[in-house]
């Protein structure tokens, strides 16, 4: 029924009959996984073992779907862009306004709007001062690190 | 007898659960969210059911869907892990209205622990001694209620965990406004506005008991220290808590097993105490009614497999073994290893490992979901993966822990491997002499 591969019991044992053993590495692939076990020198004459696991089928791609591109702007133009990856909210709560608007004037500490990464919301402040031109990225998208969120015209 | 078992949850105790599950022959079966479906646990799992898109209010959070995809994959079984569901009373309801098994306490169990101020009542029934405070209905009771216990006092949310909600207040004047953000706070967070008031005991040490009831009888498995936490967060823990007498430690070990006793207490669970760290006066903060992050500490020392356990009391079988049966052996030290950059005030570093070699060797376990080219995604916590080092004494638990920190080399996402190393270091952390401020006066 396992379909795990190796218990972390057998791993350590694993080191020791390597440790004993004139090897330094052990590289074991298989369909499901690929396993590395080696030698790490961690202090002067001291060394350690690490076990470096590969399960081939991860894919990125799947993981999240992510809006907005990094993209090139004129001189006249400034990008705020996502301080990290994360869930992009224009507004402080459902249903409240939002943050800013098209149209509206920024300077570069103005909290534009709130990133969610891993529980934490991170405000995104404006960067840069100027009116808010185009907006990027919707309400509840998710967002790469980096991204445009929304364009200013600097004044 | 449990054949299917259903987990809600993911990550590191996820794939944890799955490994003893399939030892005991069931079959695992993994409510993922989306974001998770090639996941470890996904690949690992003998079955996948969809519970919903990827932020957690839709999915692991969601009792309504977690339920349907238990019922849908024919579970007899749900194992909740910690965080997400774990202590939600409705969901134990729920699971049981639906013939599933819920592994973890009953529900009037959960119902005493969850709320913090009912928590406190039910302690001091059972006899124990607890942090001088109490319920503050509105700003004056609170106020009222800090000049008699004294400043500095911790604002607390009732229906709180997990560090979460707590703000410590100095001064009358700063007290209102802390207030206000307080209870907006435990009201977003939690949906329960109500606070209560403790003093704040600033040289303390958080020392926790693990226990197992069988609903009559319980046992305990000893103590852990987790005093190294940043904002209420642990990050460092281990077993048994170091530089306590032998007195002290029976007496809240002792302490745990009546609180379990008086609440008919079935399942695994950990009582949680402020030690003071001269005088070893002790007072029960609450009950974490579900496993810890931190179980594997005492599964070190013990031997014993604290999810097997939870089945098997799950299953209604009395406690397989008796207090004098146990023995304890060693030293075992717990490091989180987060995807979160220490250097930049702990900003969350989701993203794609590029490598991940974890230390390996006798004594040392790794729990962790993510090998080389592993996605961490931004929607939940950042807990990558945890180090636990086991060895004979306190010293050289230390240095096996140093040296496998060495070993350790993840990257593609910062992670707080190298906050461990200098921890590791610290002459105090090595000496055992830690409290609750560690972390500040480390940092600072």
């Amino acid at each position: 029924m396992s379909k795990l591969p190796l218990t972390p019991e057998s791993v350590a044992e694993i080191v020791s009959i390597l440790d004993g053993s004139g090897y330094d590495r052990l590289d074991i692939k298989t369909d499901a996984f690929r396993l590395r076990v080696q030698r790490e020198h961690v202090a002067d004459s001291k060394s350690g073992w690490s076990q470096d696991w590969d399960f081939s089928a991860q894919d990125a791609s799947k993981s999240a779907e992510t809006t907005a591109l990094v993209e090139q702007l004129a001189d006249s133009l400034c990008a705020i862009s996502a301080p990290l990856p994360g869930m992009f909210y224009r507004a402080p709560q459902p249903g409240s306004p939002a943050f800013v608007d098209i149209g509206d004037t920024v300077t570069q500490d103005t909290v534009v709007g709130i990133i969610e990464t891993m529980k934490l919301m991170n405000p995104v402040h404006a960067g840069c001062a100027g009116v808010i031109e185009g907006i990027c990225a919707e309400n509840g998208a998710m967002v790469d690190g980096a991204a445009t969120l929304m364009r200013v015209r600097k004044i | 007898m449990i054949k299917r078992l259903f987990i809600a949850n993911r990550g590191e105790i996820a794939l944890r659960i799955i490994r003893t599950a399939q030892r005991l022959g069931m079959t695992a079966i993994l409510g993922a969210s989306e974001a998770d479906l090639s996941s470890t646990p996904a690949l690992m799992a003998d079955e996948v059911a969809i519970i919903g898109p990827a932020p957690s209010s839709l999915s692991y959070l969601n009792v309504d869907a977690v339920i349907a995809a238990a019922r849908a994959a024919r579970a007899d079984a749900i194992h909740p892990g910690y965080g997400f569901l774990s202590e939600n009373a409705a969901f134990a309801s729920a699971a049981a209205a639906a013939g599933i098994i819920f592994v973890g306490p009953d529900v009037s169990s959960l119902k005493a622990m969850g709320d913090k101020l009912m928590a406190r009542k039910v302690g001091i029934e059972a006899g124990l001694p607890v942090v001088p405070g109490g319920e503050a209905a509105d700003k004056d009771a609170a106020l009222v209620r800090a000049q008699e216990t004294g400043f500095p006092v911790l604002l607390k949310a009732v229906s709180g965990g997990g560090g979460k909600g707590m703000r410590r207040v100095d001064s009358p004047e700063t007290l209102l406004a802390e207030i206000d953000t307080a209870m907006a706070e435990a009201q977003a967070s939690f949906g329960d506005p109500r606070i209560y008031v403790e003093r704040f005991i600033a040289s303390g040490r958080h020392v926790e008991v693990q226990v197992l009831g069988d609903g009559k009888d319980a046992i305990h498995l000893g103590t852990r220290d987790c005093s190294i936490q940043r904002r209420f967060q642990k990050l460092v823990e281990e077993a048994p808590a170091p530089a306590m007498p032998d007195d002290a430690r029976s007496a809240i070990q002792d302490a745990a097993v009546r609180l379990t006793k008086h609440l008919n207490y079935r399942g695994a669970g950990t009582v949680e105490f402020l030690v003071d760290s001269e005088t070893f006066d002790f007072y029960f903060l609450e009950m974490n009614a579900r496993i810890q992050v931190e179980h594997p500490v005492t599964e070190a020392i013990t031997g014993v497999d604290l999810i097997e356990q939870q089945l098997l009391l799950a299953e209604g079988y009395p406690l397989g073994f008796r207090q004098d049966d146990l023995s304890m052996t060693g030293h075992a030290i717990e490091v989180r290893i987060n995807a979160e950059d220490p250097d930049a005030n702990f900003r969350p570093s989701p993203g794609k490992v590029i490598r991940a070699a974890w230390p390996a060797g006798p004594g040392i376990r790794v729990d962790s979901h993510i090998g080389s080219g592993g996605i961490v995604p931004p929607f939940y916590d950042s807990l990558i993966g945890k180090l636990i080092v086991h060895a004979e004494t306190r010293e050289d638990a230390v240095k096996k822990l140093a040296d496998a920190l060495a070993a350790l080399k993840i990257e593609g996402v910062a992670t707080t491997a190298g906050l461990h190393r200098r921890i590791v270091q610290d002459p105090s952390f090595r000496r055992g002499d830690v409290d609750t401020r560690f972390f500040g006066s480390f940092s600072a």
